[in-house]
């Protein structure tokens, strides 16, 4: 039953890491660009999240409502100067500029918040709480409520990519951006709205993991940025759904690593990881030749 | 500037004015002020071998490559720095070479892109199916499923519900079946009906002759004929495309492989070369 507790435990870390990934591949299938500060702007979020928390008493919750938007704003504004400007000179440009910006957001983290660990929202049920479902099997209320957001963000993205106009407008500028033009989109403007998905997502991502487990300024490299890029390979580049996928697969590579003995949890993933690379490059989600 | 010859489209300001256009790629000269008047209603052809620059012409009238000096104005608007999107949403709207369509995107959706930025005008999406009727059935198919002249045909369907001022089609008959290619021309005066202004460029001239009111050949980026289809014959227009003088050239006083001094215009003394 150990077993069956750890899979499940590592099934809805997925949602968690689900979280994490989507945005980043959202924006490598829309434009290409690897955002190596992605995890950072996770912590960033958290960070807010938190602040907003210290100084108007607001419900954890309500912080998501406020946090989610400025971090789409902020992805907004970053593709449209920095990033574009970046995708100007070269697709590897843009790794250069977004591991400069990631560095600079984590040092400036350290140097104004210290690098103590903080969390979101201590004291409540939903972080704390549990349930059991078997003999050790416990399901904690807030994985689950990570999990079920994950897949409500997977289904809205899914939802806004294949029926709205602009989620229209982002395939078609993913597909042939010169194509776009030609139709009368500026397609500077729809990468900045896909980025601006991209920061939304990973918003929620950090404040989840704030809630989770705890922030710190150098959690976005070593944890958010790492388990993001391990799904999205896992899952397959440039898909939505494969994210929550390769995340899974990461979750239960972890759980089932630490079952077997505590300190092969990170290790496990990582084996996981190198095997897909090695065997299936392309993910395990990939279905045909995507451009 | 020269007054317009008798070689030259209807009377009137031209919908789409190219002044003195020259392009580089990189140090190498694709254009040499090369001027463009096209009037409204007007199949206007611009004809050349392979590496003439018809394409980079084209492209750069859409915005996707900037002049180094020239203009390109729209209906008396200079449009020479605009962005191609914007040019798109003012009326110029290519159809690119190798049709281009959204590949992961059904028939509709294409389609729809095309039409989100459009201007007022008489082509919908509903219209376009009922101009092509096969694509209505196939509306919910992948782009990159249909044959290669589907694709072109979505591809022109993408460009006019837009609603263009003047089309732009650069090299229709590319990588396609004669037949085929034969069918999609076919069609050309069922989209002009609606009032469109049509400039395209294509490597087969005899289908351009076919279609066009107006003819410009262009060598190495310099023009060597203008001219009316039905004011030249087969072997000037030969001189023309292949750059041949002298012996080649049918009659006394025909110059046609010869204005490659850089005037695009015909000087007033030409007439020969373009007979009333």
């Amino acid at each position: 039953m150990a077993w069956v507790n750890a899979i499940i435990q590592g099934i809805l870390t997925g949602g968690l890491y689900a979280l994490f990934a989507c945005g980043l591949s959202l924006m490598f299938g829309v434009m290409k660009v690897v955002n190596l500060a992605h995890g950072d702007l996770a912590v960033v979020a958290g960070y807010i999240a938190i602040g907003i928390i210290f100084v108007t008493h607001v419900p954890v919750l309500w912080s998501v409502v406020i946090v989610v938007p400025i971090m789409a704003l902020i992805g907004y504004v970053l593709q449209r100067t920095v990033i574009q400007s970046a995708l100007d000179r070269g697709v590897l440009t843009t790794l250069i500029v977004t591991l400069g910006l990631s560095l600079v957001i984590e040092n400036g983290l350290l140097q104004f918040f210290t690098a103590n660990t903080r969390g979101i929202g201590p004291g409540m049920t939903l972080v704390t709480g549990s349930f059991t479902l078997g003999p050790q099997i416990e399901i904690g209320y807030l994985l689950l409520v990570i999990f079920a957001v994950a897949v409500a963000v997977l289904l809205g993205l899914q939802y806004f990519l294949s029926g709205s106009k602009y989620g229209r407008l982002i395939r078609a500028v993913a597909d042939d951006k010169e194509a776009a033009q030609l139709a009368g989109a500026d397609y500077r403007h729809v990468f900045g709205i896909a980025s601006a998905l991209a920061l939304g997502t990973v918003a929620l991502g950090g404040i989840a993991y704030g809630m989770y487990s705890s922030l710190d300024p150098t959690a976005g490299t070593d944890t958010i940025l790492l388990f993001a890029f391990v799904a999205v390979v896992i899952g397959g580049l440039g898909s939505l759904w494969g994210t929550l996928i390769g995340g899974i697969v990461l979750g239960v590579a972890q759980q089932i690593g630490a079952q077997i003995n505590i300190s092969d949890e990170v290790l496990a993933g990582y084996i996981v990881f190198l095997a897909v690379l090695v065997l299936r490059p392309q993910g395990l989600t990939f279905r045909r030749a995507q451009t | 500037m020269t007054a317009p010859s008798n070689g030259q489209g209807p009377e009137g300001t031209p919908l789409l004015d190219v002044r003195d256009l020259t392009v580089h790629h990189g140090q190498l000269q694709a254009l040499d002020q090369i001027s463009v008047r096209v009037y409204p209603g007007e199949v206007y052809a611009i004809i050349g071998a392979n590496g003439a620059g018809k394409s980079t012409l084209l492209r750069t009238i859409a915005g996707l490559h900037q002049p180094t000096a020239g203009m390109v104005v729209l209906d008396g608007q200079d449009v020479t720095r605009f962005r191609p999107e914007r040019r798109a949403r003012q009326g110029i709207v290519m159809v690119p070479e190798g049709r281009r369509l959204f590949e992961s995107l059904s028939v509709e959706e294409n389609l729809k892109v095309g039409a989100t930025y459009a201007r007022n005008g008489p082509w919908t999406i509903e219209r376009v199916y009922e101009t092509f009727d096969w694509m209505r059935d196939r509306r919910r198919q992948q782009a990159a499923q249909l044959s290669g002249g589907e694709q072109q045909t979505v591809a022109i369907g993408r460009a006019l519900v837009a609603n263009p001022r003047v089309l732009l089609l650069d090299e229709l008959s590319l990588g396609l079946a004669p037949v085929v290619v034969q069918r999609i021309y076919a069609m050309l005066p069922q989209i002009l009906q609606t009032g469109l202004t049509v400039l395209l460029v294509e490597q087969d001239v005899s289908q351009a002759l076919r279609v066009a009111s107006h003819i410009h050949c262009l060598l190495e980026g310099r023009t060597t004929l203008q001219a009316k289809p039905a004011d030249v014959s087969a072997e000037q227009v030969e001189a023309a495309y292949f750059g041949l003088a002298g012996p080649a050239s049918p009659a006394e006083g025909m110059t046609a492989g010869v204005p490659l001094d850089g005037s695009s215009q015909p000087t007033e003394g030409s007439g020969s070369l373009w007979p009333g």
